[in-house]
């Protein structure tokens, strides 16, 4: 197949591998070395894609990453989908299949084209908040339009097969691209010693130098950069990271380098010794100094219409010949306000076809390049730029004429040239997106009209990224940065010798973003500014009129700089447009932000091995092994896995839960039942002023509880709410162990540890998570006592170890820690053994419990015996605006302790004491069936208007076996004075549920089972 | 990411290790029961949001447990200096309301730990 703009000769492709894919279902065939937008063009393709906004015909503009049209769908399997991949960054590979991610049905006839044609002016800026608001029922309509026209390309609909990695490294000095000064600057660090990892986003390492037209020592840049390659990569300390994008500079020199490691060989990665291979890693690279060589991006002029395919940048016409031998056209005008854009013309002829004309906005330009051209007999028209590109599916004439940039006027004749292709070049940005992650705002530079990077602490930036562009200085600039970047961390600099380059002369460029037409702007044929998000110079010139004068809300209003493309191409010709429009500076008008990632990432590689059953840390208790071999469900608790209930087979028929939790509750109610409670946070306390911290951090008393005893203590911020609770006991004068809620351990242990290290440091008192350390079975009911008895030789004798004691003794032959605390209002004991004994212990409690009727119990269970009883649950019964007395738990506050505990004063702020607060109730439904929504809003009267005034909210809400009711604990304000009031309950569906406020205790109201 | 100095340990960690706990110096007043209720308001929840220097409480949570403060700088982000509970900042608003760059090296001294 023929590959009509292929040169025979000449570009870093490999002719003889030829290399077949296809391009909208179309096949065609490129070379190793192509990417896939150098193929597509060797092979004429002109449109590429639909535009995003007016859909029109798009073809390919650049050869890196600022393209902003060349935007594919890669992918012929559905696990192989990826959206987003910019045809001038990905590799050709054997096999390839790429898609346009815009065009309905097709780029070639797009029914959406007749929008953008008929219908641009109904299509302003803010089009989004204009057209589509009203009827606000119809955005779901509207959306889906959009969405079908814009395309933006979509996520494979099946399993990812590829495996991603993390890497975690430190280097001394990372250096970012490796373009001439990224590589003298690695080379002079290198040399001093220093760790140095050097990354750059292409396929090959060389930055301009891949299509440089200038000499080193004499010889192509091709050879110097060959053999600095070769003294970096046999060096030990250095790392080299071709195919690795910078995509992040976070905080303090912390680096994200996305490196793509099998992209350019298939779409999913290729199997290696039968393994298949990772597709990407992220780098996440602590730097000691980060060099940023990351270039320029060339600015394209922006002219009537700049975007019909055929018109490119000046550079990557050079890039395309000199890199990959490919010309994109036959007939090339180059419109230019700068020297080094000739080489694009220079390049163009050597290639052997026609250039029709230089068009220069500059009076004399007159620099060597311009002296080359004219010594060709290239015909280069001055004081005059392109001002419109004629053509629809591709350029076939450049309108040119004599400008008048002060007066933003065309001054002459227009004179029509015929040509397929149009370069420009308004000169040459600072890529500075990296610098700008860290916050640090950009500076204007008049001299290089461009925005230069602020640095923060540790960075440095080199070469093109800070305005150097001959390429003499640029490669010192790079020896000289890097070179101080070793010794800032410590070495001693080492000597580079650079490589003989002949400067050349270059005049000075002229400032030139938008080129005037000869209508005004708003009535120009449509003048790009930002080609994916289809921003005209018009609609900024018409946002600035609506009165949006900030740049940030220029850019939301126009969407210019938005999404994947991060205002590579267009921001600095809408800055210099919305400037000129508002008769201000470009630096007073500033710059928008610019925001990782630099390029698209894929969420796998974000994502690495934290996925699947890696995706967090799962903690299992000593006992969990049984649990499942019994059955359990399991319910997620922080990290825990705890058993959610059990279900039974009964007659051949596996129970639901509301059938397990019946026979659970009923078993502990009636008999006995065995709760793993071992993920109860666990704190053990020891100092002799334990005692004394106690009773400052808890609400209640701690002075009087002797050892062997224990005590419920609820826990407050100093801001008087209840942020935790549970048992603690007394195991010595001077040793306690505390027990918090599963999810609250941690943040307890911390709020334990911030109170006695940054207010009360005089307290001789030390804190140990012992969480881990012991296993915590609860069984509870009538028969518990038996049960024990049967295990222990700790007397239970009622009278001897009452209700809130706790004994030491053995239990099934093995030490245990056992403690009379109920959470079901049943006969408890909680027996704690040392986590490695707690298997031989609950299989024991089994064999001896099955003539009790010893059944295992879940937290679903777990919650419905402890609501039943008005135990509340720190989190779900309260959300962090609940006091001690909004919960009625005024018997658990020690008014009188001589020590100001943490939350006391809160409680008289004005807010804290008022009335109407909502408080603690239970709610008992009218329809015994019902059990309420939790979280469901509760009223005084449905009947109200709306908005109905809210008075609460249901917290726990279950169906209870012992009352054979549906019962909830609630939130209403002023609730503890309305029991008996009827409040209502207005449902989604319409429905409205009755129930009455009653005191939440529901099951032995007096708590004397517990004591039995 | 923020790379934290722990004055306890005495190595730059990640900030993965730690966690920030607000405003440091901020003192729980002796007798609270005589405050008046703005007062108190006061304590529990107004700070101060500088442009500028800042310090911070942090906790190394997964690591040595210990609370300590840090100097950041909330533009920059740049970490000044971290200090021991008890210890007062050598580097505040005040003293580098001129030459930050001069005050760097004290802070960067200070912080010579293990390097990366």
């Amino acid at each position: 197949m023929s590959q009509p703009n292929r040169l025979v000769r000449g570009g870093r492709i490999d002719r003889t591998r030829t290399l077949s894919f296809t391009f909208n279902g179309q096949a065609y065939q490129g070379h190793a070395g192509d990417t896939l937008a150098s193929a597509l063009l060797a092979n004429g393709v002109d449109i590429v894609n639909r535009s995003f906004k007016y859909s029109r015909p798009r073809g390919i503009v650049a050869a890196g990453a600022e393209e902003p049209n060349a935007v594919v769908q890669l992918g012929a399997s559905e696990a192989g989908q990826v959206p987003n991949v910019r045809a001038t960054q990905q590799a050709l590979f054997d096999g390839l299949s790429a898609r346009s991610t815009n065009g309905w049905p097709n780029v070639q006839r797009d029914l959406m084209g007749l929008v953008g044609k008929l219908g641009g002016q109904f299509m302003p800026p803010g089009f989004y908040y204009k057209t589509f608001m009203a009827p606000a029922s119809l955005w779901m309509t509207y959306e889906k339009y959009i969405r079908k026209s814009a395309g933006l390309g979509r996520s494979p609909a099946e399993a990812d097969p590829d495996i991603y990695d993390h890497l975690h490294r430190h280097c001394d000095v990372l250096v970012i691209g490796a373009g001439p000064a990224g590589l003298t600057a690695a080379l002079a660090a290198a040399r001093s010693g220093a760790r140095v990892i050097l990354c750059d986003e292409q396929e090959e390492l060389g930055g301009s130098l891949l299509d440089s037209r200038e000499l080193l020592d004499d010889e192509s840049a091709s050879e110097w950069l060959a053999t600095v390659v070769a003294e970096l990569s046999g060096r030990h300390n250095v790392t080299l990271l071709p195919r690795t994008t910078a995509n992040g500079y976070h905080d303090h020199n912390f680096v994200t380098l996305h490196e793509r490691r099998t992209e350019h060989l298939a779409e999913t990665a290729p199997l290696a010794n039968g393994h298949r291979q990772v597709r990407s890693r992220l780098h996440r690279v602590r730097a000691g100094r980060v060099i940023l060589a990351t270039g320029t991006h060339e600015r394209p002029l922006v002219y009537a219409g700049n975007d019909v395919p055929g018109n490119l940048l000046a550079g990557a016409v050079s890039t395309y010949i000199r890199r990959y031998g490919v010309v994109p056209g036959q007939k090339l005008v180059l419109s230019t306000s700068n020297d080094h854009a000739y080489r694009a013309a220079l390049d163009w002829q050597e290639a052997g076809r026609e250039v029709v004309a230089i068009v220069d906005a500059r009076e004399a330009p007159d620099g060597e390049l311009v002296d080359q051209a004219r010594s060709r007999g290239i015909r280069v028209v001055t004081g005059s730029a392109v001002i419109e590109a004629k053509g629809e599916k591709r350029v076939t004439a450049a309108r040119i004429a004599r400008v008048d940039l002060d007066r933003f006027a065309v001054a002459g004749a227009v004179e029509e040239l015929h040509c397929d292709t149009i370069a420009s070049s308004g000169g040459y940005s600072p890529v500075i997106h990296l610098a700008s992650h860290t916050g640090a705002r950009p500076t204007w530079n008049d001299e290089i009209l461009g925005f230069e990077p602020s640095l923060v602490k540790g960075v440095s930036a080199t070469g093109g990224a800070r305005g150097t562009y001959a390429l003499p200085q640029v490669l010192a600039d790079g020896a000289e940065t890097g070179s101080q970047a070793a010794v800032a961390c410590g070495y001693t600099a080492a000597s580079v010798e650079l490589p003989r380059v002949d400067a050349i002369r270059e005049g000075q460029a002229c400032a030139l973003y938008q080129v005037p037409h000869e209508k005004p702007t708003l009535r120009a044929p449509k003048q790009f500014v930002d080609l994916q998000n289809d921003v005209t110079a018009a609609g900024i010139e018409l946002a600035t009129r609506e009165g949006f004068e900030s740049i940030e809300h220029v850019k939301r209003y126009t969407a210019m700089g938005f999404g994947t493309d991060q205002g590579k191409l267009g921001n600095i010709n809408g800055m210099a447009i919305a400037a000129r429009c508002l008769g201000r500076t470009i630096p007073e008008v500033g710059t928008t932000v610019f925001r990782p990632n630099y390029t698209p990432v894929t969420f796998g590689a974000i994502v690495g091995r934290h996925c699947g059953e890696l995706f967090d840390p799962e903690r299992y208790t000593a006992l969990h092994q049984w649990h499942v071999e019994h059955g359990a469900e399991f319910e997620d608790v922080g990290q825990w896995k705890r058993p959610w209930y059990y279900p039974q087979r009964v007659a051949g028929k596996l129970e639901t839960m509301h059938e397990a939790v019946a026979r659970e509750c009923r078993a502990v109610r009636e008999a006995v039942g065995i709760l793993d409670a071992s993920t109860l946070g666990k704190i053990d306390i020891q100092g002799p002023d334990a005692r004394e911290f106690l009773g400052r951090i808890y609400t209640n008393k701690w002075e009087k509880l002797a050892v062997g005893k224990c005590r419920y203590g609820l826990m407050c911020k100093d801001d008087g709410m209840v942020t935790d609770d549970g048992v603690t006991s007394c195991l010595a004068d001077n040793h306690f162990v505390m027990t918090t809620t599963t999810g609250g351990a941690a943040a307890i242990l911390e709020w334990l540890e911030l109170w006695h290290q940054t207010e009360w440091p005089e307290l001789d008192v030390t804190f140990t998570s012992v969480t881990d350390h012991w296993a915590t079975m609860t069984i509870t009911g009538p028969e518990s006592r038996k049960l024990l008895a049967e295990l222990t030789d700790i007397d239970l004798d009622r009278d001897s170890f009452k209700f809130m004691d706790w004994r030491e003794g053995k239990v099934a032959g093995v030490p245990a820690r056992v403690f009379r605390i109920s959470f079901t209002g049943e006969l408890t004991f909680e027996i704690n053994v040392q986590a490695h004994y707690a298997m031989h212990v609950w299989k024991a409690l089994f064999e001896h419990g099955e003539k009790y009727g010893l059944t295992p119990y879940g937290t679903e269970t777990m919650h419905v015996l402890r609501a039943e009883k008005g135990f509340i649950i720190v989190g779900q019964d309260t959300d962090g605006s609940v006091t001690p007395e909004d919960l009625g738990m005024q018997w658990c506050v020690g008014y009188d302790k001589p020590f100001s505990w943490i939350g006391k004063r809160a409680l008289t702020r004005s807010d804290t004491a008022r009335e109407n607060r909502k408080q603690l109730v239970g709610l008992k439904p009218k329809d015994k069936a019902v059990v309420l929504e939790e979280g469901a809003q509760i009223v005084l009267d449905p009947k109200h208007p709306v908005p109905v005034p809210m008075v609460g909210h249901v917290t726990s809400s279950y169906y209870s076996p012992t009352l054979d009711s549906g019962f909830a604990l609630a939130v209403v304000k002023g609730g503890h004075q309305k029991l008996g009031e009827t409040v209502y309950l207005p449902m989604a569906d319409g429905q409205v549920h009755e129930a009455e406020i009653v005191s939440p205790i529901f099951v032995d109201p007096k708590g004397e089972r517990q004591h039995v | 990411m923020f790379q934290i100095y722990c004055p306890y340990c005495e190595e730059l960690r990640e900030e993965e290790e730690f966690h920030p706990k607000g405003e440091a110096h901020i003192a729980r007043p002796l007798d609270p029961e005589a405050c008046s209720d703005e007062e108190w308001g006061d304590y529990l929840f107004f700070r101060d949001n500088p442009r500028g220097v800042h310090h911070e409480l942090w906790v190394h949570a997964v690591g040595c447990r210990k609370f300590f403060n840090i100097t950041r700088h909330t533009v920059s982000y740049e970490i000044l200096e971290t200090y021991r509970m008890g210890e007062q900042p050598t580097i505040t608003a005040e003293s580098v309301s001129g030459d930050l760059a001069g005050r760097e090296s004290a802070a960067t001294a200070r912080q010579e730990g293990v390097r990366a």
